[in-house]
């Protein structure tokens, strides 16, 4: 990097510039981290169609981070009080469900509304002002310090470390929780653990694209590896490269068109599972036209 | 009894089952059923819509609690024994998008060899590849699931029953959906197991198969109505009984004519 980017080049000042601020460094390093994060649990997520899911339990951390940031502003446990209030609702999502008693999308509709609601109105009722909500729900690297680039490493090595251990038993109760409950595996018991990894990434990824894009990171990557992948190692690889490449590829965009981050990585992250819709071999819209007519043409 | 009095080493049922009770949500599906297969047997599940033909596998193989009864694996009673048994579900109950290989799948049954906090070496995709090969599909094994057609669906989840060291298959309505060149072929198959010793209790609406190509018939419709040879359960006074509106059976000149509605399975 250093002879490419030989500082006073044009090509340092395109490329390497936005990087040289330390919160940039901060911000490309969580990005980094994040992105293979949130590929890996995305990948579970999308093949379990859980999106609806993920999308309530990212809004679900509000509460948690609304009442720890009055607690202490942003030296608050807001990491803690996240990750309280998003595995309370993947909690309460699973009780409403249990047995069939309501269908999980009313739950988890229900679920998602009545925290950011809840949020809403802890923070109004503090009279905080709205700084705080839009950061939450919108997302500041600016803010990013090293305390969360450390809990983004211990927690997410964590969260890498359990899919490795338990990849085997993930994979077969996703696919057939038939097969895993005649293995005696717990298969609710490995739900539960899905929903609480996908409550942490969420909390994690919450001040780099705030609590209404998280969904995007979980799910977008995961699609596009969808369409280029069939099987499942390969997907959450392709998953993770996607997730981290697009983020760290959507900052470095926001920067030179002065976009919001948040959006950059998001819009990024679209763009290349339109493509692959389009395009992916064997899947993709194009190439399958493409393919029908030059075996039409045989 | 006088054949276990001259002989007690007789061997032990395949499959026994005494009294079984079992259902969802404190209702019961199927009510104090008794039947017993010898080892080896092809024996076909018959019964109308709801009879709780897929309820009796789930409890065979432990996925639902007995409210009554008991089953016995090869003599034995123990969860242990149960393992014995694989149920092999319905087409639609199986994802077949998800991102898995033929070979992926098969390599599933041998989760517990695996072991614990381990992914499966190479050791156990060969396992995986004997037990492809005994349904012919091997040359498979690196398709992904949802590339092939039902009858070789069907294939790769038997031979994921036969990597988890099952001896006693429960196929729940293989032949929907499978042309007939396919159900020749696991028809084929089933023979081939049926040699090594096998047992397979098929559900099925295909009433035509089951007179020709079954040993023994279950007939249920909550409760076990008939078990017996084709010829000893296909009369009028136990098919009409079980299935209720969905059979009509009229007797003209001597020429008995069954009717039968295999609407909405």
């Amino acid at each position: 990097m250093t002879q490419v980017c030989a500082e006073g080049t044009v090509l340092f000042e395109w490329l390497c510039r936005p990087f040289s601020y330390a919160f940039m460094q901060r911000a490309a390093l969580m990005a980094l981290m994040l992105g293979i994060v949130a590929g890996v649990v995305g990948a579970f997520v999308v093949v379990r169609g859980m999106a609806f899911f993920a999308d309530a339990l990212s809004h679900a951390v509000v509460p948690g981070v609304a009442v720890a940031y009055l607690s202490g502003g942003v030296h608050g446990p807001l990491a803690l009080g996240a990750m309280l209030a998003g595995v309370g609702a993947a909690l309460l999502i699973g009780f409403f469900t249990r047995g069939g008693r309501i269908r999980e999308d009313t739950a988890i509709g229900i679920v998602l509304t009545a925290s950011v609601a809840l949020g809403l109105a802890i923070l109004s009722a503090a009279r905080k002002g709205s700084g705080g909500l839009e950061e939450l729900l919108l997302g500041n690297i600016l803010g990013i310090q090293d305390g969360d680039l450390r809990l983004l490493l211990v927690v997410g090595g964590l969260l890498l470390v359990t899919v490795r251990l338990f990849y085997k038993e993930l994979v077969i109760t996703s696919f057939d929780p038939v097969l895993g409950s005649t293995l005696r595996y717990p298969v609710e018991g490995f739900r539960y653990l899905l929903l609480i990894m996908l409550a942490a990434t969420a909390v994690l990824a919450i001040q780099f694209v705030g609590a209404i894009l998280i969904t995007a990171m979980l799910v977008t990557p995961a699609a596009t590896a969808y369409l280029l992948t069939k099987r499942m190692s390969r997907l959450m690889l392709v998953s993770a490269a996607i997730c981290a490449g697009s983020s760290v590829f959507g900052l470095w965009i926001a920067y030179h068109l002065r976009l919001p981050t948040s959006a950059a990585i998001v819009l990024t992250m679209t763009a290349l599972f339109i493509l692959a819709y389009l395009f992916a071999p064997g899947r993709g819209i194009v190439w399958n036209t493409i393919h029908a007519r030059s075996a039409h043409a045989d | 009894m006088p054949d276990i009095q001259i002989n007690p080493v007789i061997a032990p049922y395949a499959l026994d089952v005494q009294g079984v009770s079992a259902g969802y949500n404190g209702k019961l599906a199927i009510e104090d059923v008794s039947f017993s297969v010898a080892k080896g047997k092809r024996v076909a599940l018959i019964g109308p819509n709801g009879a709780g033909k897929s309820t009796l596998f789930r409890a065979i193989v432990g996925l639902l609690p007995l409210r009554t009864g008991e089953i016995c694996i090869e003599g034995e009673q123990s969860a242990a024994a149960r393992e014995q048994a694989a149920y092999v579900p319905q087409t639609e109950d199986v994802d077949w998008s998800f991102p898995v290989s033929v070979l992926d799948v098969v390599v599933m049954g041998l989760a517990r060899r695996v072991g614990w906090l381990r992914l499966p070496g190479r050791q156990h995709r060969e396992l995986a590849r004997v037990a492809l090969d005994r349904v012919g599909m091997a040359d498979y094994a690196r398709r992904q699931i949802g590339e092939l057609s039902g009858g070789q669906k069907r294939r790769v989840f038997i031979a994921r029953a036969l990597a988890q060291g099952a001896h006693i298959l429960l196929l729940d309505e293989p032949f929907t959906g499978v042309d007939h060149p396919s159900q020749h072929t696991l028809f084929g198959i089933l023979d081939d197991l049926q040699a090594e010793g096998v047992t397979a209790l098929v559900a099925t609406h295909d009433l035509n198969t089951v007179a020709r190509h079954f040993d023994e018939l279950l007939v249920l419709n909550r409760r076990a109505i008939a078990y017996g040879t084709p010829d000893q359960v296909f009369r009028p006074e136990i098919l009409a009984p079980a299935f209720g509106g969905q059979i009509a059976i009229w007797n003209a000149d001597q020429q008995l004519i069954m009717l039968t509605d295999q609407c909405c399975p």
